[in-house]
């Protein structure tokens, strides 16, 4: 409805009900976590997962009903070059938390 | 009022240095007078400084490259001469706190301020032409890009004769590096001089993606796209994942030096080795950011002048896209010896050894194309295949390093210098030589004179051999880096033989310098009237020599690898268009001088600590950004008449050398 | 549609490939500045990797058990996260042509933004004037480091929204001004996806 003044419209954009659900999607996913935190219901480690997994829930929410990812042709582009920043994101964080945690173990070091 | 700055900043009471400087002036001097004698102010400001062209941007990057070349090698030759001389108990003539300002130096002027700005001004003066497109995607931010890497070049040089440069190796590692160790502003010029240009790097990167995904000319898909273009994209894909890491890591550095944060520091709870692992997830992907754009230069060489399509195209795209990632997962065999236990050392050695197989995969393209081709030895060719036998050693004693068991032995000992060098000058800087002469009738109109340039290759590859063979010796021998002298008498001959190296590459420099003198003097009998003096493959060769400034009237076709080559195969080649229609060109613009201009004096101000020039700099800065995108400047139209005029210009001197061939009975170019 | 003035102007008589180049121009800008947010996504990971590494080091003070205060940070995160929605409209409204309609989202948008710096700085000021600023142990100055940045960074944008502002109501929902208005919407969002991860990682993970 709202493409009538552009001529070509390549960059896809929400509407008012997919911003909307990706705002309620957002207050569920924000909620739930601060409350089992707040809250000590479960144990610490179901707590922990539980807050990690809701969280690359809600960046992935974000990513499609905000940042508008999505599989069409248009959005390829983004979405490959997101995938390869969150490959390199992964190597980095990840070697790099493996090496310096080896070094604390085999080196006793602080 | 001047933070830290007052007159002891400058080392008067240092002979060797005030003599430097001096020369500089007189120099700098003599440049500047020159200038305005022959009145070439205004000739320079519209046509160079303030110029969005990519093709202009190249050649600045390139002359600074040169020049940053002849500051990083007196390095080499001083700490040559140094460590030839005191050998045996005897000091030298360089004093260690001044020695190490040199290596620390020599290492950052020639990763960061001699091969970055080659590689990125060849690829700017050709990438664009090869992929059909009339400029890059953001050439205000290209223009922005060359004064921040001149920010950080001035920033590196103005060290020398204020105050000092850092004393901490190219890496800088903490704790040495924080204010505790380094309490002077050494350290301070080299995080502002390389965030600078790592922010103009970075940019750069991303121009340069969004330029080959959007801009090819209509009908090239990625995977015709000339091997230069695809190396110096996977480059640039590196440069995009790998600055943001030093970004942060030098500013982590920076917090802790300005702030007395704890990231980096031995007291209160900060790791020292974290700095190494950043550092390091940065450097090594900075390595193959170096030489990833070498091998494409090759790739172009070796198939131009054996007259063959280059073998294996579509591997060479996939070999340079595993070396691209799997270079993300090497960089601990820079600290194997930091303690991280066998299991992550073994993980890394395996990754790193893994390497050598897609760049085996390359090597083998290159020799069979060679192979029952017509190679003709020009000076390219020449750099070419001395970089694949000295490259390939480098490589070799790469993996001998990826043992971690052989790192251990090894590590920081000079056979790990004599690798790099031998991989660093082997691969990135004869590669850049060579597209420097293959490219050069391109950007500049006509050719460099043959002869100088195969006596400088001889030189280069003597020298290298003569001056770092004896190093891995030397490693094998015990003998560590950054020593500022020596007393085993065993080393001594070793030492002698590598200053004996280091004088053979001067004399190559030095024929360099004559080669550019003559071909300069001999242009006209040595004029490239065509375009195409080498009988190209790619779009390149295509233009006149030089381009016009729009590079093409109308956009090439490309339908097939070698598009050029191509169209001259099916006598598409020059052909005149039935109308020329206006074209949209940017303007020149000022800004991104001004801004480099300004982050420079915010550069100085936070080396001293004049923290209210800092601070009215950087917002200076972001208001002049700010007025400029107001501006909204959308460029200009060139009328379609005077696109008819250049091209006929050009078209009547094609005509004249087909109409001088057809009348030479034995002048032709070489078929192949 | 698009007040786009060249010198001696020609009107109408480019061709396709011209005509390909304005509406291309913002396209590629906006991708370009995509590219530029994964460098910063990048940035942002080096600085999680020196937190991760650094969170026990608390050199015998307070660790993030002891200074974080979940609903204030409840609070904050209501601000972005009301404040991603409300840019949202403002693209709805761009989109729509409805110039006034931008400029008062974007206006809410400032405020949420502004109000979520503002307890931000409240948060620093306070532990700094206990004594548990950046300089006492390494656990905080990574802390700092991190909810720093992206506090900066917040800040950057709201700068950059004013500018914005100003430039639509002088000059309009000009092809630039869309342009400009996209690139920031980008931002603000991944503003907002990386408070997702400083939230979690540090506040929640350093209270569970």
């Amino acid at each position: 409805m709202a493409n009538s003044h552009h001529s070509h419209d390549d960059s896809s954009h929400g509407s008012f009900k997919s911003y909307m659900v990706g705002f309620v999607l957002s207050i569920i996913l924000t909620a739930i976590p601060f409350g089992l935190v707040m809250f000590p219901t479960l144990s610490k480690v179901a707590t922990l997962w539980i807050v990690l997994i809701f969280a690359v829930v809600q960046v992935l929410v974000h990513l499609v009903y905000f940042l508008h990812l999505d599989r069409s042709a248009a959005q390829r582009n983004n979405v490959i070059t997101f995938a390869f920043a969150s490959l390199v994101i992964l190597l980095l964080v990840g070697l790099s938390v493996w090496i310096m945690f080896s070094i604390h173990t085999v080196m006793m070091a602080k | 009022m001047f933070g830290k700055l007052s007159l002891d900043a400058i080392p008067f009471h240092e002979p060797i240095v005030m003599i430097t400087i001096a020369m500089i002036a007189i120099g700098g001097a003599a440049v500047l007078g020159l200038i305005t004698y022959f009145k070439k102010w205004t000739y320079l400001w519209t046509e160079w400084l303030t110029s969005v062209d990519h093709k202009k941007i190249g050649v600045m990057y390139i002359i600074i490259a040169m020049v940053m070349l002849l500051r990083g090698f007196a390095d080499a030759i001083m700490m040559r001469s140094q460590l030839a001389l005191a050998t045996e108990g005897s000091p030298g003539y360089l004093p260690p706190e001044h020695y190490d300002q040199i290596f620390t130096a020599h290492g950052v002027i020639m990763i960061i301020f001699m091969a970055m700005p080659f590689f990125t001004g060849l690829m700017n003066i050709v990438l664009p032409l090869q992929i059909g497109a009339r400029d890059v995607a953001f050439p205000f931010l290209n223009s922005l890009s060359l004064y921040l890497l001149i920010s950080g070049v001035v920033l590196v040089n103005v060290s020398l004769g204020v105050g000092e440069f850092a004393r901490t190796g190219w890496v800088a590692y903490p704790p040495l590096s924080e204010l505790g160790y380094s309490p002077g502003v050494g350290v301070d010029y080299y995080i502002w001089a390389l965030q600078l240009s790592g922010l103009g790097t970075t940019l750069t990167g991303v121009n340069f993606l969004v330029t080959v995904l959007k801009m090819r000319t209509p009908g090239m898909k990625l995977m015709d796209m000339p091997i230069f273009t695809w190396t110096c994209t996977w480059a640039n894909v590196l440069i995009v994942a790998s600055f943001p890491i030093l970004t942060g890591t030098l500013a982590f550095l920076t917090l802790d030096r300005y702030l007395d944060f704890h990231i980096f520091t031995n007291e209160l709870g900060g790791n020292p080795m974290m700095y190494v692992n950043l550092f390091w997830a940065w450097g090594h992907p900075e390595v193959y950011i170096l030489i990833l754009p070498a091998f494409g230069v090759f790739s172009e060489v070796i198939s131009t002048f054996t007259g063959k399509r280059l073998f294996g195209h579509h591997s060479m795209i996939y070999a340079s896209g595993a070396i691209s990632v799997l270079g993300f997962m090497v960089w601990l065999h820079h600290f194997f010896t930091m303690g991280s236990g066998a299991s992550v050392n073994a993980f890394f050695g395996l990754a790193t050894m893994l390497i050598s197989i897609p760049t085996g995969v390359k090597l083998f393209n290159w020799l069979f194309t060679i192979y029952q081709g017509r190679l003709r030895f020009t000076a390219p060719v020449c750099w070419n295949l001395g970089f694949m036998i000295t490259f390939s050693i480098g490589g070799m004693t790469g993996v001998l390093l990826a043992i971690p068991g052989a790192d251990f032995v090894l590590h920081n000992s000079l056979f790990v210098i004599a690798h790099f060098h031998n991989v660093i000058i082997g691969g990135a800087v004869f590669g850049y030589i060579a597209g420097f002469a293959f490219w050069f009738p391109k950007a500049f109109g006509f050719k460099l004179n043959e002869k100088w340039g195969k006596a400088a290759f001889w030189f280069w590859i003597s020298g290298f051999y003569v001056a770092f063979m004896p190093l891995y010796a030397l490693g094998f021998m015990g003998m560590t880096r950054r020593l500022n002298t020596t007393d085993n008498p065993d080393w001594t001959p070793y030492l002698h033989v590598a200053f004996w190296g280091a004088a053979l590459i001067l004399i190559g420099i030095a024929c360099q310098l004559i080669q550019i003198y003559v071909s300069i003097r001999d242009r006209e009998q040595n004029r490239d009237l065509t375009g195409d003096p080498w009988n190209g493959h790619t779009l390149e060769w295509s233009t006149s020599s030089p381009p016009p400034f729009y590079n093409f009237a109308e956009l090439p076709k490309a339908e097939e690898i070698d598009a050029f080559y191509a169209a001259k195969r099916d006598g598409e080649a020059y052909k005149v268009p039935a109308k020329y229609s206006d074209i949209h060109m940017p303007n020149n613009t000022a800004t991104g001088l001004v801004m480099g201009a300004l982050l420079t004096v915010f550069g100085f101000a936070m080396i001293w600590h004049i923290f209210w020039l800092a601070a009215a700099s950087l917002i200076g800065t972001i208001v002049y950004f700010v007025i400029h995108a107001s501006r909204d400047d959308q460029g200009y139209m060139v009328p379609a008449a005077e696109v008819a005029r250049i091209e006929g210009e050009q078209h009547k001197i094609l005509a004249s050398v087909r109409n001088a061939q057809a009348n030479s009975p034995v002048n032709k170019l070489e078929q192949a | 549609m698009s007040n786009l003035v060249f010198d001696g102007a020609k009107g109408h008589d480019h061709d396709h490939d011209h005509a390909h180049d304005h509406h291309d121009a913002g396209e590629m800008k906006i991708y370009g500045f995509w590219i530029y947010l994964m460098t910063d996504c990048i940035l942002f990971a080096s600085i999680f990797a020196i937190y991760a590494v650094l969170v026990n080091n608390v050199a015998g003070g307070p660790s993030g058990h002891d200074i974080f205060e979940l609903p204030y940070v409840l609070g904050e995160t209501a601000c972005l996260l009301l404040s991603s929605i409300t840019y949202g409209f403002a693209m709805l409204a761009m989109h729509k042509g409805n110039k006034s309609g931008v400029l008062g989202w974007l206006f809410v948008t400032f405020l949420f933004g502004l109000g979520f710096i503002g307890m931000e700085v409240n948060e620093f000021h306070l532990l700094i004037s206990e004594g548990y600023g950046p300089n006492r142990s390494g656990f905080l100055s990574a802390f700092f480091t991190l909810v720093g940045t992206h506090g900066l960074h917040v800040t950057s944008g709201l700068i950059w929204m004013a500018i914005l502002m100003y430039q639509v109501s002088k000059n309009g929902l000009t092809s630039t001004n869309q342009t400009r208005l996209s690139m920031l919407s980008l931002f603000w969002h991944f503003l907002d996806v990386v408070w997702i991860c400083v939230f979690t990682v540090v506040y929640l993970m350093g209270t569970i």
